[in-house]
């Protein structure tokens, strides 16, 4: 007989999630319900939740580079970046973030996947020139624009990392697949796995490739109300003054 | 040999920083929340061995009630300003970007240096930590570099390094969090359930329904786990090998293959993949903490229906 119960714990993550309780709640909460439901006691359900935490202190880690690229950005690492994609001729949003997607891609697949990623080169690089591309394309960014500029900027990162690293023979994902199989009697070697991540590795670039030229021509066919690309002179915390919107541009409308 | 636990020490330092730090900005009225916050992530870092295992949960329950409670607050300690930062960007020009690029490249001479030479082979570094170990290694090396070339105040970079924690705030831990909510499922029998639930509702005679329903599965299940580790061994188990290899005789490195990149998709989609969806949101200062789950999901969703074609064409067609 399958204890259905602990199914009750998902629902409650999807629930607090969907409600925008605090996530951290959320998973607390989630973990000792399903736990009990699940017929452990209370204390061991507090000791797997802390076992687990513990173990899994190394994804927590990635803060170290804090200290250096806020360090950076006191001596004006954003606004260099911006200044480069500023002096640069033909470079837009779409172009710049297509040429990332491709080396995150290949560098994922070669198994340097932590040489990028959203703190150390996202956060810092990317997203500023992604920003200051856009300028150049639309003009002054309103807040929604340049949120919408920065999510693409994390979202391309992500794609690329995902969709290249299980080219690589050595990672975790692909030794998983084998192992999983070899339970079942079957006998892969890495190679014949990771080969098979080509194809999806080229799909994801071509869809991801396509939407990134075709947000290139959204920035352009909305022309913000203040017009005119001016030097970028803005930054983190204090990204440009919410213009006043009449109406959501036809391009908006599409995307939602 | 230089493991994890040496990377534990190095990161239980920087959350301390973080800590004393909060503890001393007179201008964020909640640091007395903050300073327990990254103090108790500072302690997981360096004692959480010691603690067994209720320890550390009683540890997990004092981070949850504390951002439950809403004690975490941003100080408004002054960084540079945009006009100085216009003038240091001007000053020291496109030289900025080396320190930048210093993590990357430790990580990148690093890795091909551990593969090539014989340092692989000496003990020196643990194989399976190389990645972060080199992480680490870079930040030093950027630092160092940092204070001899532009010498700022000794506390400058934990300054820094504190401004964009607190923007952070509670979601930094969330992955952490995710993860030991994850094994909690496990213990509670929740992957065995779904794939009896996902094993029952079969279609009989249909190759691609049963395609389908892996891929979909894979991505569903990624997406309450926000992990696509966590969902392949149950679906593999539960459809993969048992329908599409052994009954239909599809191409076993395809299903395996496509089977976990089809969960990928699902990664792209769910808050609980907190590290790639939810931490960025808040590193990049967006306004919907779910706007890059919003920039992925158009891509999601027609590489999905690619990953369910290559799925059924290259392992049961070719």
């Amino acid at each position: 007989m399958t204890n259905y119960l602990p199914l009750i714990g998902i629902a409650l993550v999807v629930i607090g999630f969907a409600l925008r309780f605090n996530p951290l709640l959320v998973v607390a909460v989630a973990a000792i319900v399903t736990g009990l439901l699940g017929g452990m006691d209370f204390l061991k359900v507090l000791g797997t939740l802390g076992h687990g935490f513990n173990e899994n202190r190394y994804v927590t880690i990635i803060y170290i580079v804090l200290p250096v690229i806020g360090l950076l950005e006191r001596y004006g690492l954003q606004q260099r970046a911006r200044a480069l994609i500023t002096q640069m001729r033909g470079a837009t949003t779409g172009r710049l973030l297509l040429l990332y997607l491709g080396f995150r891609q290949i560098l994922s697949a070669v198994g340097l996947m932590s040489v990028a990623g959203q703190a150390q080169t996202v956060r810092p690089l990317v997203a500023p020139m992604a920003l200051a591309a856009a300028e150049k394309q639309h003009g002054e960014l309103d807040e929604d624009t340049s949120d919408r500029v920065k999510s693409m900027a994390a979202a391309t990162d992500n794609v690329g990392l995902f969709f290249g690293e299980d080219i690589f023979l050595a990672i975790a994902s692909i030794l998983l697949i084998q192992g999983s199989l070899k339970s079942f009697g079957i006998e892969l070697t890495p190679l014949q796995l990771s080969v098979w991540a080509i194809p999806t590795a080229i799909c994801a670039f071509l869809i991801h490739g396509a939407r990134l030229l075709w947000f290139d021509r959204q920035l352009k066919s909305s022309p913000s109300l203040s017009g005119g690309g001016g030097p970028a002179k803005l930054v983190e915390g204090e990204y440009p003054p919410s213009v006043p919107r009449t109406a959501t541009s036809p391009a908006e409308a599409r995307e939602e | 040999m230089i493991d994890l636990h040496w990377l534990y020490v190095l990161a239980g330092a920087v959350f301390a920083g973080f800590a004393i730090g909060s503890a001393r900005d007179a201008t964020n009225r909640k640091r007395l929340g903050n300073t327990a916050f990254w103090g108790l992530i500072a302690f997981s870092f360096w004692f959480g061995d010691f603690l067994g295992d209720i320890g550390n949960g009683v540890l997990v329950l004092a981070l949850v009630a504390i951002t439950g409670v809403h004690l975490l607050g941003k100080g408004s300690k002054a960084s540079t300003s945009v006009e100085e930062r216009e003038g240091f960007s001007e000053r020291y020009g496109n030289k900025l970007f080396l320190p930048a690029l210093i993590i990357p490249f430790t990580a990148f001479v690093g890795t091909l240096a551990f593969n090539y030479t014989p340092l692989k082979v000496s003990g020196l570094i643990d194989p399976k930590s190389v990645t972060l170990i080199l992480l680490g290694l870079g930040v030093i090396i950027a630092l160092i570099i940092c204070y001899a070339w532009l010498k700022p105040a000794a506390t400058a970079s934990v300054e820094e390094g504190r401004r964009l924690m607190d923007s952070i705030g509670w979601a930094a831990v969330l992955p952490q969090m995710l993860a030991a909510l994850g094994a909690v499922f496990a213990a509670a029998g929740v992957g065995t359930t779904i794939g009896s639930l996902a094993g029952s509702i079969i279609p009989e005679g249909s190759v691609f329904l049963a395609v389908l329903l892996y891929a979909l599965g894979m991505v569903v299940f990624t997406m309450i786990m926000g992990n696509a580790f966590a969902a392949f061994p149950v679906m593999i188990a539960a459809i993969g090998v048992p329908i599409l290899i052994q009954q239909d005789g599809g191409n076993p490195a395809v299903i395996g293959a496509v089977g976990m990149l089809a969960g990928f998709c699902g990664t792209l989609m769910t808050p609980m993949a907190a590290n790639f969806n939810i931490v960025p949101a808040a590193l990049l200062e967006l306004k919907n903490q779910y706007g890059v789950i919003r920039a992925q999901v158009p891509t999601a969703i027609p590489l999905l229906i690619a990953n369910i074609l290559i799925l059924y064409v290259a392992g049961f067609l070719l």
